[in-house]
């Protein structure tokens, strides 16, 4: 790739300056313009843009500080050199304060004038380069990922938008794989802590002393085996979020400490004498009915309120089923991408197959489900045999109750895994945790 | 009245790139001239300097004595010497196909800058290099010919490699890297990168726009 010659607007109303410059820029490579007035240095700024500019600063007519404001209304990007023969600290610094990059005194060192211009168009390429990670950013997590047009799911972004311009707690309920973890990324992608990390912990995967150091940190000599001294991950969140998904699943003693860290905003690290100030917003997940919980005793009724500012339901797939081919459409397209598999489409009877179905496992069960079509299906169209799934109705009666259904199918597919719980767990859709819980839930044995 | 520089970033004065015999100069081919004045001391410098501009661009060399007075681009209030000025009487001094490269000991300047090691035509047809603060002593080093005459090879090398169309090089290494302090001109060899050697050759492969 050839790198775009960089452009120079040079400014002076003496020839013989000009002339150096302009010479002296070209043998750099640079592709000069002369202005011998500041209203020719605007008519040239109408037809082209320019990367640097430099300045004289006294001019007849407009002076060099007037261009230099108005070079900015047209271009803030450009980067604005001033140039005089004499050395005014005052006006040096009207300039600098306007916005200038730099201002030096004639004759200059050549070496300087290469530095100068140099610093100055890296500094605009560093940036360009940050607007554009930003924007790539935006496009990577904005709200625009998720993908669904039904009532439930407008009313879920509705409330996303809504609750990202504040730093409100934020619960989000709903079952294993409606996208809880896509809606808090959504929510920390338009807050105003986009460009700091959202640090996400799954504290129903972790036991409670190894989610206490996950969290909190810890001091070097904190425990056997904290050799080094660790930053936790409310302190990684710094100006950012933290994602605290299967909060439910969190210890007793977990909770108290917790819910201290939530009301002072600090974190003391295991084995630390003094707490660190951290700027974090908590976001946190479950699929627990934690009402229920706190009438058990088993969660906090404290902690409850505290982390319940703002609840958002997320409702499951089977509740917006006209979503189902929009869904299916996009990881079709997302995995034909990334697999470089020339599939176009989904035929007619297998879109009927995927909205016939009920996705017990939501939209990461649909997911999983396009994505083995997607290896097992020929090009160019996905087809019902290529679907890990079968019409509702196929192995269960219309009188069955759901939870009937989804016990039935679970059983299935531990049978089909050989109980292999990772393997179940990817067929379903859902997390390890959720088919041990599921298991629990419904009495299941080998 | 000294001449005025407007106009000598031009290459072709009539933009036809014939000579006033009518015919189309090659780049291949002509001669490098060099013109040497107020050289003083520095006058042993010139025959090696020759022998090093004739290994560099496999040409021969050839000198003249300059046809101008250089007092014309002198400015008494900076006590230096007009390149800009310099290199139009250079050109209006060359005659003759090829290039040409103005040799001297005196202090340049252009009007911008505190001072340049040389000057050139980029694209055209004269160049022109100092030796006056390429010499060691003036830093309060001792004297050092044989670094003299690599600096000085290196600065005329460069200059001439712009009148070819060559614009500064991003390798430190190249005879081309932009040097406007001594230690560049110190880092860089009097050699071309693979990227300018292959350019040279492209643009000398071409028949010369420079008009007399």
């Amino acid at each position: 790739m050839t790198k775009k010659q960089a452009s120079i607007l040079v400014v002076d109303d003496e020839f013989a300056v000009r002339d150096s410059l302009s010479h002296w820029f070209r043998k750099d490579g640079f592709d000069v313009h002369e202005a011998e007035s500041a209203t020719d240095a605007l008519k040239a700024l109408d037809s082209q843009s320019f990367d640097v500019a430099l300045v004289d600063l006294k001019m007849p007519g407009m002076d060099g500080l007037e261009l230099q404001e108005r070079i900015h209304q047209i271009d803030p990007q450009i980067g604005v050199i001033m140039i005089t023969a004499f050395a005014s600290v005052e006006t040096a610094v009207r300039a600098l304060k306007q916005g200038a990059f730099d201002y030096v005194t004639k004759p200059i060192d050549p070496d300087e004038l290469s530095h100068l211009v140099r610093r100055c168009l890296e500094q605009r390429s560093l940036r360009e380069e940050n607007e554009k990670l930003r924007e790539t950013i935006d496009d990577l997590v904005g709200v625009s990922t998720i993908v669904g047009e039904s009532p439930p799911m407008l009313k879920v972004l509705e409330l996303v938008r809504h609750v990202a311009e504040t730093d409100a707690t934020v619960l989000i309920r709903g079952e294993s794989g409606t996208g809880k973890e896509l809606i808090a990324r959504a929510i920390h992608a338009a807050s105003r802590r986009r460009y700091f990390p959202i640090v996400p912990l799954n504290c129903g995967a972790l036991p409670g002393d190894l989610l206490e150091s996950e969290l909190f940190g810890h001091e070097r000599g904190a425990f056997t085996g904290a050799q080094y001294r660790r930053k936790g991950k409310i302190e990684t969140a710094d100006h950012g979020t933290l994602f605290l998904d299967e909060v439910g699943a969190i210890t007793p003693k977990m909770q108290v400490d917790l819910l201290r860290v939530l009301e002072t905003k600090e974190v003391t690290r295991l084995g630390a004498n003094r707490p660190t100030k951290v700027d974090f917003r908590v976001i946190c997940a479950t699929n627990e009915d934690l009402e229920n919980a706190v009438k058990e005793k088993r969660f906090r009724e404290d902690l409850y309120y505290r982390i319940n500012v703002f609840a958002i339901e997320a409702p499951p797939l089977r509740a917006r089923p006209t979503d189902v081919p929009l869904l299916a459409e996009h990881f079709r397209q997302l995995f034909a991408r990334q697999m470089d598999k020339r599939i176009t489409s989904i035929s007619p009877e297998a879109m009927e197959v995927l909205t016939a179905y009920d996705w017990p496992g939501n939209v990461r069960e649909l997911s999983n489900a396009i994505e083995r079509a997607m290896v097992v299906g020929k090009p160019p169209v996905i087809r019902p045999q290529d679907l890990p799934v079968r019409p509702a109705g196929a192995t269960s009666g219309p009188g069955d109750s759901l939870l009937a259904v989804e016990k039935r199918h679970i059983a299935e597919v531990l049978e089909r895994a050989d109980w292999n719980i990772t393997r179940a767990a990817e067929t379903l859709g859902i997390d390890r945790v959720t088919v041990y819980n599921k298991i629990k839930k419904y009495g299941l044995r080998r | 009245m000294p001449p005025s520089p407007r106009g000598i970033d031009s290459p072709g004065a009539d933009g036809t790139g014939k000579t006033e015999t009518g015919r189309v100069a090659s780049q291949e081919t002509a001669p490098l001239t060099i013109v040497p004045f107020y050289c003083g001391s520095q006058r042993s410098l010139l025959e090696p300097l020759a022998k090093e501009l004739m290994a560099a661009f496999s040409l021969p060399v050839e000198r003249q004595p300059p046809g101008f007075d250089p007092e014309m681009a002198y400015d008494s209030a900076r006590g230096q010497y007009n390149s800009r000025i310099l290199l139009a009487l250079l050109l209006r001094h060359h005659q003759g196909p090829g290039k040409l490269l103005g040799v001297t000991d005196a202090d340049l300047f252009i009007p911008v800058l505190t001072f340049v090691f040389g000057e050139a035509q980029l694209d055209g047809r004269v160049a022109l290099v100092s030796s006056h603060r390429l010499v060691p002593e003036r830093y309060g080093l001792p004297a050092d010919p044989a670094q003299l005459q690599a600096r000085l090879a290196k600065e005329a090398i460069h200059e001439l490699g712009h009148t070819f169309g060559l614009v500064h090089c991003a390798n430190g290494r190249c005879v081309m890297a932009s040097s406007p302090q001594l230690t560049g001109v110190d880092l860089k060899t009097a050699r071309f990168c693979v990227d300018c050697r292959d350019a040279l050759r492209r643009r000398r492969s071409r028949p010369s726009t420079a008009g007399p």
